[in-house]
């Protein structure tokens, strides 16, 4: 069997060439507007960029991916169908899309372009990449985090295309694509409009010994003195129910699923996904060498290495999400 | 505005105790005026068992009170279990399906069916595609704010699609594989207890500042707040929207369907119903500010300004 295919985020034209220089064999970047799932202040490609980064990829042998996988805008399809028109004129291998218009809208368009379903569109049995892969000729899904490895086996063995999944990076305990929650508090989401808990709406208030986070009209957190304050993502806040406090959605934690490659070997996944478009490229240097070396090392004797992420481990912790029955 | 406006009812997203859904059924069949119930566990597939052997007898009941019975189909489907449950609902075909997730959507492909709001229609190319598939009426998400819903209609029309728009109830925000219900309970899905079933309406989530927040549903998150858009309802008329969908909880139900058909025939003004509504929901706010283009938690009075 095939070697895993390891994909790698880039939020600037410098953390791609970190990608490429660690030793992504595809790296997976969007254009700087609404029309991806990572439109932050600060990120993401211009056209002459996205040319470059083509380019710089192109002459060391690898990939370069471009989502465009948020869900156009009832009246306003424009801004997504010039950015598939303008990934399929530069030289993209693939586009990561969700939209089924925008999908029928590619596939008409440009029959040669390589479509990827995202996980925006959470598809997660083998009936709905079935229609992905009929309709529209989809040749690889990004599957959604609610699978165990034990599912995502069942799954590689009907459908009818690669499949890619999440090994680390932050993680959605939300099915993706399905989640307003973001929007509930801010009016601004992911699917809209490529934000969730977006820096503009958040605010940090001192209480005393204690700091406060907020997200719009919500407290997301409050932090002793003792503990550091992390970013409040809506589904990583701390919440009481049943009359106790507690992470009730999921814990400030990464996905790291490097344990987990001989599952994902057995369950037939194709290749193997970081998150983490909105970080800086030592972030992204050092993730995906790592990575690649214990990849490397897994294709060649068949065990996984001992290799140390702790550095760039959110809250210095990790999880095999719900690759893991217990996880649920 | 030539398309007659009908009230439709959600499936009961919670937990309820078999016999207290039976009732519930019953009294919709004999008393509430919706042209339209729409039934299925569509939350988890864990309790799916517990209402097998009453749903014949509801769907009967409802059918014979000249209800048009429709069956949802899950939001989420991973399991072999789930896509067997699914392949069967598909099987149905005396009766409406609703597709809540894609692979639903690609079975009931080259006949009539509806469309959920668990699926995402987002813009005029996505539902022109489901239209062109079968696709009758598509529940639009209640997220998609006024803009959206209008040009939606507007191309829905001209396929001849119904678009619907919820118009009552906690909002769904999310679903997961992890059972948050559990996870409070310091349980895990699989041995879950069912301790979904001791909240009839969701599990109160507060922020640490004990602002109440969010209602938990076992896998799903929904609002707090109570969407209410009887203010809003000719503007979503004038807009094309044609059906009207309310989602089931404690409060009286047949006197919520009473108040919006009231305001749907021009007996009582949307404003009214609204300060009614609100009066006999005490546990929540209501709110509106997913349609008025705000955060979903707002409630945007009839001056415009809005309040959270």
């Amino acid at each position: 069997m095939a070697s895993f295919e390891l994909i790698c985020p880039a939020g600037t034209p410098a953390a791609l060439r970190a990608a490429v220089d660690a030793g992504a064999d595809a790296v997976y970047c969007g254009f700087r507007d609404e029309t991806n799932a990572r439109n932050f202040p600060g990120l993401n490609f211009s056209r002459d960029e996205l040319a470059e980064a083509v380019r710089y990829a192109h002459a060391r042998g690898r990939k370069v991916f471009v989502a465009i996988n948020t869900y156009p805008a009832a009246g306003n399809a424009g801004p997504w169908h010039r950015a598939v028109d303008d990934a399929a004129r530069l030289g993209a291998d693939a586009v990561i899309m969700a939209d089924l218009g925008l999908l029928d809208y590619a596939a008409r368009k440009h029959p040669d372009l390589r479509l990827h379903l995202s996980v925006q569109a959470s598809a997660a049995n083998p009936e709905a990449i079935g229609l992905f892969h009929e309709a529209f000729g989809v040749q690889r899904v990004v599957l959604p985090r609610v699978l165990t490895v034990a599912d995502i086996k069942g799954l590689t063995a009907q459908a009818p295309v690669e499949v890619e999944v999440f090994v680390f990076g932050g993680l959605c305990p939300m099915a993706e694509g399905r989640c307003s929650l973001s929007s509930y508090a801010t009016g601004l989401s992911p699917n809209k409009q490529g934000v969730c808990s977006p820096a503009s709406h958040v605010r940090y208030e001192p209480r005393g010994d204690e700091l406060v986070s907020r997200l719009g009209g919500f407290t997301v957190n409050v932090f002793g003195a003792d503990e550091p304050a992390g970013y409040p993502t809506l589904c990583k806040g701390r919440f009481a129910a049943q009359g106790r406090a507690s992470y009730l959605f999921e814990e400030p934690t990464s996905l790291n699923a490097l344990a987990l490659l001989p599952e994902l070997k057995a369950a037939g996944v194709h290749a193997l996904k970081i998150e983490g478009r909105q970080r800086g490229k030592a972030y992204i240097a050092s993730v995906v060498s790592t990575y690649r070396q214990a990849i490397d090392a897994f294709e060649r004797s068949g065990t996984v290495p001992h290799v140390d992420l702790d550095a760039v481990i959110e809250g210095s912790r990790d999880t095999a999400g719900a690759y893991q029955r217990s996880w649920r | 505005m030539t398309t007659p406006s009908l009230l439709t009812l959600g499936p009961v997203l919670f937990n309820w105790p078999v016999d207290q859904w039976r009732d519930f059924y019953a009294r919709i069949a004999d008393e509430a005026p919706v042209d339209v119930v729409t039934l299925g566990e569509v939350v988890c597939s864990k309790r799916a068992p517990f209402f097998e052997d009453a749903l014949p007898e509801v769907i009967e009941r409802l059918t014979d009170a000249g209800k048009q019975v429709v069956l949802a189909s899950p939001i989420l489907v991973t399991t072999e279990r789930e896509r067997a449950a699914v392949r069967g609902l598909i099987g149905t075909e005396d009766l409406l399906v609703e597709a809540n997730d894609l692979g639903a959507v690609a079975q009931l492909a080259g006949r009539p069916h509806l469309v959920g709001p668990f699926v995402n229609v987002y813009n005029e190319a996505t539902l022109t595609w489901l239209a062109a598939r079968g696709a009758t009426a598509v529940s639009l998400a209640p997220e998609l704010p006024a803009p959206s819903l209008k040009a939606l209609a507007a191309e829905a029309a001209r396929h001849g699609v119904a678009v619907e728009a919820q118009v009552f109830g906690r909002v769904p925000l999310a679903i997961s594989a992890r059972c948050y219900h559990a996870r409070a309970h310091g349980l895990h899905k699989d041995g879950c207890q069912f301790v979904c079933g001791q909240d009839a309406d969701g599990m109160d989530v507060e922020t640490l500042d004990a602002q109440p927040f969010l209602a938990v549903n076992g896998l799903q998150t929904l609002s707090h707040t109570y969407l209410c858009l009887a203010s809003e309802l000719d503007e979503l008329r004038a807009m094309g929207v044609s059906r009207f969908r309310l989602s089931p909880h404690t409060v009286d139900m047949v006197r919520v369907s009473s108040l919006f058909r009231d305001a749907l025939d021009g007996r009582r003004g949307g404003a009214e119903v609204a300060a009614e509504l609100a009066g006999m929901i005490d546990r929540a706010p209501l709110a509106n500010g997913f349609f008025h283009d705000r955060a979903g938690a707002a409630f945007v009075g009839g001056d415009g300004a809005a309040a959270m």
